[in-house]
């Protein structure tokens, strides 16, 4: 049955739907970030020829990242819920317990972008640090880290838009957010209007938080830039 | 004359071996190599290209481990070190990588602190020492900079103040100046001659260019196919008429046609250092009324020395007593009788 939203209650019905979404990707950013980034270092560290090479470890952790990013996102939510998500929060329903599955869900992902991102560091930088008689953790952060920071914030920027995308499942454990918001009215009610608007929030809000990386990597980016 | 004094040997490297696997066997890029370096000096690493001069280099970098042979710096054995101690023996070799090698989102002073931020320098006792450096190479004003706003040339002399930062008793480049040109390049070289001059750094300086070598160089091994072919002091060197060293840094006896024949004499000389500029030849002509004809060659100047090789014809009846007088003046005299070959007396 077709029903339109009178557009007074659209704007009351996007407004907390948002301040979900923001609340869910922002925290479940937050953590992919926190793990991720170590993931991704450990995975180009331990490479053959890296600065510590570990075989083992980096297969393992290779092929883990790499089942972990093959799972559908409705299959990790489901996975996780009774596992992880329940002890952790006490509940498995609602937007923090929605953050679990994104933020988990979110590491693999980041830390495939970190480590390309790492291996965009030259060489020869890291060799001339090595000379100086740097340790390893040192080298991690004043350069792997240092040198790649641009390239570090545009993947956080991409894993947080990614977010956006997966936070619209998140319905499914009571996450509600933008993309419940979208599903509940636009496909279960065919209130178009709702839906559109929805869909304009959230690209809105994807291209927002794009910019917002974007901008920020090429503010602390010292290299000259070449336009063509 | 004051005796040198004890000569004090900052590198030895001995017969080191190093391979490198590849299709149908393994390279050996280094073949036994034996080397010392004396204190204070400059010492220029040359050989064609393949010849493991990089790899010598790398060696004694810390950078590959040697198959077998033995690298000492200020007596400590670098081959056999654990970790922390490869650490601590890194920051006496300053190294300067062949290439670019600054780190691109720090500013210049802040590549030259990486060093010291390495050893635990506190913040002010850096924030001098890095002044002190960028003074050193002569940019201060760039130590905002980042590498992309700087030379080439600029970029190499960070580099060198970078490789200096944690006063190292030696400094090792690599091709430091490949990639710039001759202007650019006396920049990175003054760097270089200033940093054994006023810090007392030992200075390894693998390179192609000849050029680095006559101006810089005290020393010289000449490396080829993974074997040391030449070594010694660049003055002893260039005084055997058929060393390569001699016959790369000397001016170039062209002479295609062969010896002309009308001179009763032909023959090559190398003069060093006063002589190169004195008197020598017009008075050899003098003295014993011989024609002098300057053939080939010319005058030119390692460090501080000039020295000149010259293809000389002498006419007159006493062309032998001439040379032997010059011979006896203290030049190098080769003589060639007949032909364009020449046969050594
Ligand atoms: N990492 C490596 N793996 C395999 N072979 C290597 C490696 N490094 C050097 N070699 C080989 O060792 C030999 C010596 O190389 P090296 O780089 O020391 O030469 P070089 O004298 O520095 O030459 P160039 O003047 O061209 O820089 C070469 O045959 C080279 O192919
Ligand atoms: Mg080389």
């Amino acid at each position: 049955m077709k029903q339109t939203t009178p557009w007074s209650d659209v704007f009351d019905l996007l407004h907390p739907a948002l301040g979900q979404t923001l609340y869910m990707v922002g925290v479940a950013t937050l953590f992919a970030t926190a793990l991720g980034i170590p993931l991704g270092v450990l995975l180009h560290v331990s490479a053959p020829g890296g600065l510590r090479p570990v075989p083992v470890l980096h297969r393992i952790l290779g092929t883990v990242v790499d089942f972990g990013r093959s799972l559908p996102f409705i299959v990790l939510i489901v996975l996780l819920q009774q596992v992880v998500t329940r002890p952790l929060i006490g509940t498995s329903i609602g937007p923090t317990a929605a953050i679990v599955p994104l933020a988990i869900g979110a590491v693999p992902f980041l830390g495939r972008l970190v480590q390309s991102a790492l291996r965009e560091v030259d060489a020869n930088v890291v060799e001339a640090a090595v000379t100086t008689g740097a340790t390893r953790a040192r080298i991690v952060r004043s350069v792997l880290l240092g040198e790649s920071a641009p390239a570090l914030v545009s993947a956080v920027g991409v894993t947080a838009v990614t977010l956006v995308g997966f936070s619209a499942m998140a319905g499914v454990v009571g996450g509600e957010g933008l993309g419940d918001l979208a599903i509940r009215y636009g496909y279960q009610r065919y209130d178009d209007r709702v839906l559109w608007s929805t869909v304009i929030v959230l690209g809105a809000l994807a291209m927002i938080i794009q910019l917002l990386f974007d901008v920020t990597s090429r503010l602390i980016d010292r290299r000259r830039r070449v336009t063509a | 004359m004051a005796a040198r004094a004890v000569e004090h040997k900052v590198i030895t490297v001995d017969n080191l071996v190093k391979s490198f696997p590849a299709r149908g066997g393994a390279v050996r890029a280094l073949d036994g190599v034996t080397l010392e370096v004396q204190a204070g000096a400059v010492c220029g690493v040359v050989g064609p290209s393949g010849s493991g001069k990089s790899t010598l280099a790398r060696c004694i970098a810390l950078l590959e481990r040697p198959d077998s042979g033995a690298i000492r710096v200020d007596g400590t054995d670098l081959v056999t070190l654990d970790d922390a101690r490869l650490r601590a023996a890194r920051r006496q070799i300053g190294v300067v990588p062949q290439g670019d090698s600054l780190l691109r989102q720090r500013t210049a002073a802040g590549n030259v602190a990486l060093p010291l931020e390495t050893a635990g320098v506190d913040g002010p006792t850096r924030r001098r020492r890095v002044g002190e450096l960028l003074d050193l190479v002569g940019l201060t004003d760039k130590a905002a900079s980042y590498p992309d706003q700087l030379s080439g040339g600029q970029r190499q002399r960070i580099a060198v103040a970078r490789a200096l930062a944690a006063s190292p008793s030696v400094l090792l480049a690599d091709e430091p100046t490949s990639a710039l040109d001759p202007e650019t390049t006396g920049s990175v070289l003054t760097v270089l001659d200033r940093a054994r001059a006023e810090l007392g750094v030992t200075v390894v300086v693998v390179t192609h260019d000849m050029a680095v070598v006559r101006r810089i160089c005290d020393d010289v091994a000449v490396l080829d196919g993974g074997r040391i072919v030449e070594n010694g002091r660049l003055l002893d060197l260039v005084s055997d008429v058929d060393s390569r060293t001699a016959n790369a840094l000397l001016p170039a006896l062209d002479q295609a046609d062969g010896i002309p024949a009308n001179h009763d004499r032909v023959a090559d000389v190398v003069l060093v250092g006063f002589a190169a500029v004195g008197a020598l030849l017009p008075e050899a002509s003098n003295r014993f009324g011989v024609d002098l004809a300057v053939l080939g060659g010319g005058l030119t100047r390692l460090g501080e020395t000039p020295v000149a090789r010259f293809r000389l014809g002498l006419t007159g009846e006493r062309a032998d007593s001439a040379l032997e007088w010059i011979s006896e003046a203290g030049a190098l005299v080769r003589r060639a009788q007949k032909g364009p070959q020449g046969v050594a007396a």
